[in-house]
């Protein structure tokens, strides 16, 4: 079986910054893989890379066995187009924490938008398969709200949504319940965990350690650019071998 | 608390003294002919002058915004010669008066070239071909003096609001699969409209103006169907009078399009929609204290 996402010494410098200095792990087809790792490690900038936001500086990277905005023919690299990137893109979902719905969007019209512009889908269809993402994660009441009138929970779910319409293969999830309200919290972390549930591929930077224990398959401590300790989240979060882990686990928990 | 505003009412009365004396004063030596001021405001040349303008004006208008959003979108692009050739264009006709890109389209243009040629660029096709003379009409230099110029100030203006859009929306419509191109027309421009639009509004209020320019290089607007009129019958000052009600009207219809228009860009942005003027006014005099 190919890994939904390898990555093999991946480098990210930004002028002279090295935020990625190899990067090496492996997401099977159905994994949730959760990430945490202290602030500027570089987890954001990880996710980046995986849907080409961001061109790595050295190294391989993988989506579903195919290299992550380049193509290889032979021994040779080649880049990929702007458009052939759009459409890798299109098959790899992301969430972000500040959620970016399109404010001057309602929520159906967020979530119809790219099936309908990028693949082409069908007013009548898109919006029949719209609703019915919205009503799983539980806001199908509010699909005529514009993102102004709802709530941060209910825009992030929203986000999902919206995400999900692409019909994705892989989602990534970048620090999703970062900017709500605690109460808040809960109702994105259900939908997620049915996402979960429900078979996605799912990478997740988070600081929800109880997430990371129920729902994760794997966790990856990551600092200063490198992964410090991967392995089952129960056993990290038990009893982490690093101390680098260690002291970044006493300030959260 | 009353006591306050006794400073307020004293200013309006003076104010309003000096107005009516100002217009009684006009009107008694005969400086404001009214009849002749009505017997002209409809009249046929008047009204074809009238027309010229409003065509001159949304033309050019809206043919500067088509240039200003190329413009600005190439002036942001990350190709140097692409954001290179955009900033001569704005430092350019930002930086010349308009009446001198009239002049130079007008009088200066057929000089230098005297055949408006289109060909296939290496072959000897030619697919038009005319004097400059003919293709140069009065309202093509004023139209394309005025569109040009006009897009300098757009690219500015666009700019501006594409700058304003969270870079965050680029971001969640790239990890869709929209293209760059998909993304500004569907996400960012409907975003920067709301940043482009209340200065789109008085740059045409400002144009409708402007167009007046053209009288100086024979095109018939407003202005000169009036200054035709006046060097015949020698009424210049109701001439002129009728020529500023229209302006006066043009603007003012122009203001009231643009709140609206204002007011249905803001959507989304608010929990509720905007008021009306009419809801606005309201609100006003309730805030103000009684008398
Ligand atoms: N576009 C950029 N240009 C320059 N530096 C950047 C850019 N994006 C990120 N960085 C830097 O890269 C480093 C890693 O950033 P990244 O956002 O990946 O960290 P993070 O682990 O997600 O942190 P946080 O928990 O705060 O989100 C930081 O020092 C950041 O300042
Ligand atoms: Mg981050």
């Amino acid at each position: 079986m190919t890994a939904m996402v390898k990555a093999e010494a991946v480098h990210k410098r930004f002028a002279r910054l090295e935020v990625l200095r190899g990067i090496n792990l492996e997401v099977e087809p159905g994994e949730v893989m959760v990430i945490i790792g202290p602030s500027g490690s570089g987890k954001s900038t990880f996710l980046r890379c995986i849907n080409h936001l961001e061109k790595i500086n050295a190294g391989r990277l993988w989506v579903d066995g195919e290299l992550v905005g380049y193509r290889q023919s032979g021994d040779k690299i080649y880049e990929l187009r702007e458009r052939e990137v759009a459409r890798k893109r299109a098959e790899i979902g992301m969430v972000f924490q500040h959620f970016n719905l399109f404010p001057h969007m309602t929520a159906i019209e967020n979530v119809v938008e790219a099936p309908m512009r990028v693949k082409g889908t069908p007013r009548q269809r898109a919006a029949e398969d719209g609703l019915e993402l919205l009503e799983r994660v539980g806001l199908a009441d509010k699909c005529r709200a514009y993102p102004s009138q709802l709530s941060g929970g209910q825009q992030q779910r929203v986000a999902i949504a919206r995400a999900l319409a692409m019909e994705p293969k892989l989602m990534l999830f970048d620090e999703p319940t970062s900017a709500l309200d605690p109460e808040l919290v809960g109702e994105v972390l259900d939908a997620m965990r049915q996402l979960a549930h429900d078979g996605m591929t799912m990478i997740v930077v988070t600081h929800e350690m109880g997430f990371a224990r129920e729902v994760g398959d794997d966790l990856v401590f990551m600092d200063d650019g490198v992964i410090v300790e991967q392995g089952a989240p129960r056993d990290i979060l038990a009893s982490p071998r690093e101390v680098r882990t260690r002291e970044f686990l006493s300030k959260v928990l | 608390m009353q006591v306050r505003h006794w400073g307020r009412w004293l200013s309006a009365i003076v104010v309003l003294a000096l107005v009516a004396w100002l217009v009684e004063s006009a009107v008694r030596a005969h400086f404001i002919d009214f009849a002749v001021v009505r017997k002209y405001q409809f009249s046929s040349l008047i009204l074809k002058g009238l027309q010229a303008t409003i065509v001159l004006a949304v033309l050019a208008q809206m043919t500067g915004i088509v240039l200003g959003v190329v413009f600005a979108v190439m002036r942001l692009s990350k190709n140097p010669v692409m954001s290179a050739v955009s900033s001569f264009y704005i430092w350019f006709f930002r930086g010349t008066p308009v009446l001198v890109q009239l002049f130079f389209w007008y009088n200066g243009v057929p000089l230098v070239f005297h055949r408006l040629t289109i060909a296939i660029p290496f072959t000897h096709v030619t697919l038009y071909s005319t004097p400059m003379t003919t293709f140069m009409t009065a309202f093509m230099a004023a139209f394309l003096g005025l569109a040009l110029n006009e897009g300098a100030y757009m690219a500015e203006i666009v700019r501006a609001g594409i700058i304003s859009v969270d870079e965050g929306q680029v971001e969640a419509a790239s990890a869709l699969g929209m293209t760059s191109m998909l993304t500004l027309r569907r996400i960012v421009l409907p975003q920067a409209m709301r940043v482009i639009i209340p200065p789109t509004g008085n740059e045409f209020i400002s144009m409708l103006k402007t167009t007046s320019l053209a009288s100086a290089i024979t095109y018939g607007e407003l202005l000169r169907r009036a200054g035709d009129v006046y060097s015949t019958n020698f009424e210049v000052v109701p001439l002129l009078i009728v020529a500023s009600i229209w302006y006066l009207v043009l603007t003012s219809v122009a203001s009231i399009g643009q709140y609206y228009i204002e007011r249905r860009f803001a959507r989304g942005r608010m929990r509720s929609p905007a008021e009306t003027a009419l809801q606005r006014v309201m609100k006003v005099m309730q805030r103000s204290p009684r008398l």
